[in-house]
């Protein structure tokens, strides 16, 4: 947040009164096409055919199944995700080590590798073809096609999450304070909850927050090891699509309303955490440089 | 100056992230690759140079090149308007700009089908203009466009926010026009971090499925992504196939990465930041 200045200031470039409407008009009417426009079609679908059908929809088993194993994959995977997090950001910015850059490119990796192929990646390490299929499968463990497939493959997807906030924050608070409430004997977990913690507490949450939508909304990835076997391994996006192509528009668009308020409530939260500091250095500099 | 560590726990945390993140990344990928590596080079080579692959990467390139171009302008004069200018609602079209990340792949799909399916409310319109969207590769174009749209918004508009006013203004003092100023002061310094969005925008746009499938259409040679045809090949239990075309993408995904990480590191260098 920049303090505006008292005194008035010269026009800046693009400053014409013209210009400045017209750009200003033209934006927002493309943001109203592409960004409002599918969120107001997504109400307006899930209550084309009357609140009854909706509600239906909603308390359908299906349905109500297909929301317990959304949560349950999100209950699983945001800790997991989190405390990995906590951990990769504690080893990259309070030590030096060597290959520390390395590191860091290979933990956003999930954010450039499309979804589907990571889905791929994991048949060949827990499908029957992959690399502990036969093992597995000799002790009857279903990993894939089954809800631990659905849990993993969405950690893969949201793995960056925690870590990509809270590692450029806690490097640009350095090591000082935790420097010195271990020479006062604090232990390492005692130095982490009491001196790290309350100064990255809005960024991890911001970044929990991040993850448990993502995590939520996983569609590909999730599409492949799922095996899509209805009231058993669909999760809602799953179930979405399943309605969609069953011609349950309605339907389809009700179970999306879901996950769309879900969305809202994410922004919103977003917003009210930036406003607390969460997500700002990570906007002003790349981590990776940062630490090189 | 290197001061001797006293911190505890790096043996704990270091461990804990080289064993997740070789178990949950490196792991499958490596095993993806493996299996795509066992089919040998004549057969590797005559799976991802079929016809109907090679039409794949065509329509998926086109289209995310066409997706990135117009969120580059899009994108751009949505984080200038934002940063530099004062009008009511700023905060909010601020915040709508993330919706794309937040809204799940596959209810942006529905979403944008049901908006530009032949009835639908922008759909009908651009019917009776001649201009068919859904289940054409302009369809596959509009849903990309939605997925990376916040990538360059975000890069661009810290350097934007950060811009100092100075610079314009010396501009200004030499008697240079808004145009001039914009395209010899001010693009120029944006310029990386435009960059570093649009390879973010390409490389999502190249992986993009959820969003995509239910608005393109989907038939091969003309509307069937490379992530589709992985699919696809996957169902049809040709397992070697979907390794060999997936690690196409794969391989993709890292040269994009690459150049992502090159481009923001070269952002950095000319920007003036401790």
């Amino acid at each position: 947040m920049s303090t505006l200045p008292t005194r008035k200031k010269p026009p800046r470039v693009g400053d014409n009164p013209i210009f400045r409407r017209t750009l200003i008009g033209i934006v927002l009417v493309l943001v109203a096409f592409v960004i409002v426009a599918p969120l107001i079609i997504i109400g307006v679908e899930a209550f084309s055919k009357g609140w009854v059908v909706y509600r239906d929809t909603i308390i359908h088993p299906d349905t109500l199944h297909a929301i317990g194993l959304t949560v349950l994959a999100a209950l699983i995977a945001v800790p997991v995700n989190t405390a990995f997090g906590i951990a990769a950001a504690w080893a990259i910015t309070k030590f030096d080590f060597w290959g520390k850059r390395f590191l860091l490119v290979v933990i956003e990796i999930p954010f450039s590798v499309s979804p589907i192929v990571a889905g791929v990646a994991y048949l060949f390490v827990y499908g029957l073809q992959g690399l502990f299929g036969p093992l597995l499968d000799a002790y009857d463990i279903k990993i894939l096609f089954a809800v631990p497939g659905i849990i993993i493959a969405s950690m893969f997807v949201t793995a960056p999450f925690v870590a990509r906030e809270l590692i450029p924050l806690m490097q640009a608070q350095g090591r000082d304070l935790e420097e010195a409430a271990t020479s006062l004997g604090a232990s390492g977990f005692r130095t982490f909850l009491s001196v790290t913690l309350p100064n990255v507490k809005w960024a991890l949450l911001y970044g929990v927050i991040l993850c448990n939508a993502r995590v939520m909304g996983e569609f590909g990835a999730v599409s492949v090891v799922s095996g899509n076997i209805r009231g058993q391994t669909n999760t809602l996006p799953l179930h979405i699509e399943l309605l969609y192509h069953d011609y349950q528009a309605a339907g389809a668009f009700a179970s999306a309303s879901i996950l769309a308020t879900i969305a809202v409530f994410t922004i919103i939260a977003k917003v009210l955490l930036e406003r607390q500091g969460a997500g700002r250095v990570r906007k002003t500099a790349n981590p990776a440089e940062k630490i090189a | 100056m290197r001061r001797r560590n006293v911190l505890p726990g790096l043996p704990l945390s270091l461990g804990v992230t080289l064993f997740y993140v070789g178990l949950i990344v490196v792991l499958p990928l490596v095993a993806l690759v493996f299996k795509a590596a066992s089919l040998g080079p004549a057969d590797y080579w005559q799976i991802v140079s079929s016809p109907r692959a090679v039409a794949s990467y065509r329509v998926t390139v086109l289209s995310a090149l066409g997706a990135t171009i117009f969120n580059l302008f899009f994108g751009l004069s949505l984080a200038w308007v934002i940063t530099r200018y004062r009008f009511p609602g700023r905060r909010i079209v601020d915040a709508v700009v993330d919706l794309p990340f937040a809204l799940p792949t596959a209810v942006a799909g529905i979403a944008l089908t049901a908006l530009f399916a032949n009835n639908g409310w922008f759909g009908s319109v651009l019917e009776s203009w001649g201009i068919k969207v859904a289940y054409t590769p302009l369809g596959i174009m509009i849903a990309m466009c939605f997925t990376s749209l916040p990538f360059i918004v975000r890069t661009v508009q810290p350097v934007l926010e950060d811009l100092d006013p100075a610079l314009e203004e010396a501009a200004q003092s030499l008697g240079g026009s808004d145009w001039t100023i914009f395209r010899k002061v001010i693009l120029p310094l944006l310029t990386p971090a435009l960059l570093a969005g649009v390879s973010l925008s390409f490389a999502r746009c190249l992986g993009e499925f959820g969003a995509i499938i239910f608005i393109a259409g989907n038939q091969p040679m003309s509307t069937e992504i490379t992530a589709l045809l992985i699919f696809i090949r996957l169902e049809e239990y040709d397992y070697q196939a979907a390794a060999a075309i997936a690690s196409v993408l794969l391989l993709t995904a890292f040269f994009m990465l690459g150049i992502t990480n090159w481009l923001q590191a070269r952002a950095l260098r000319y920007t003036v930041k401790g």
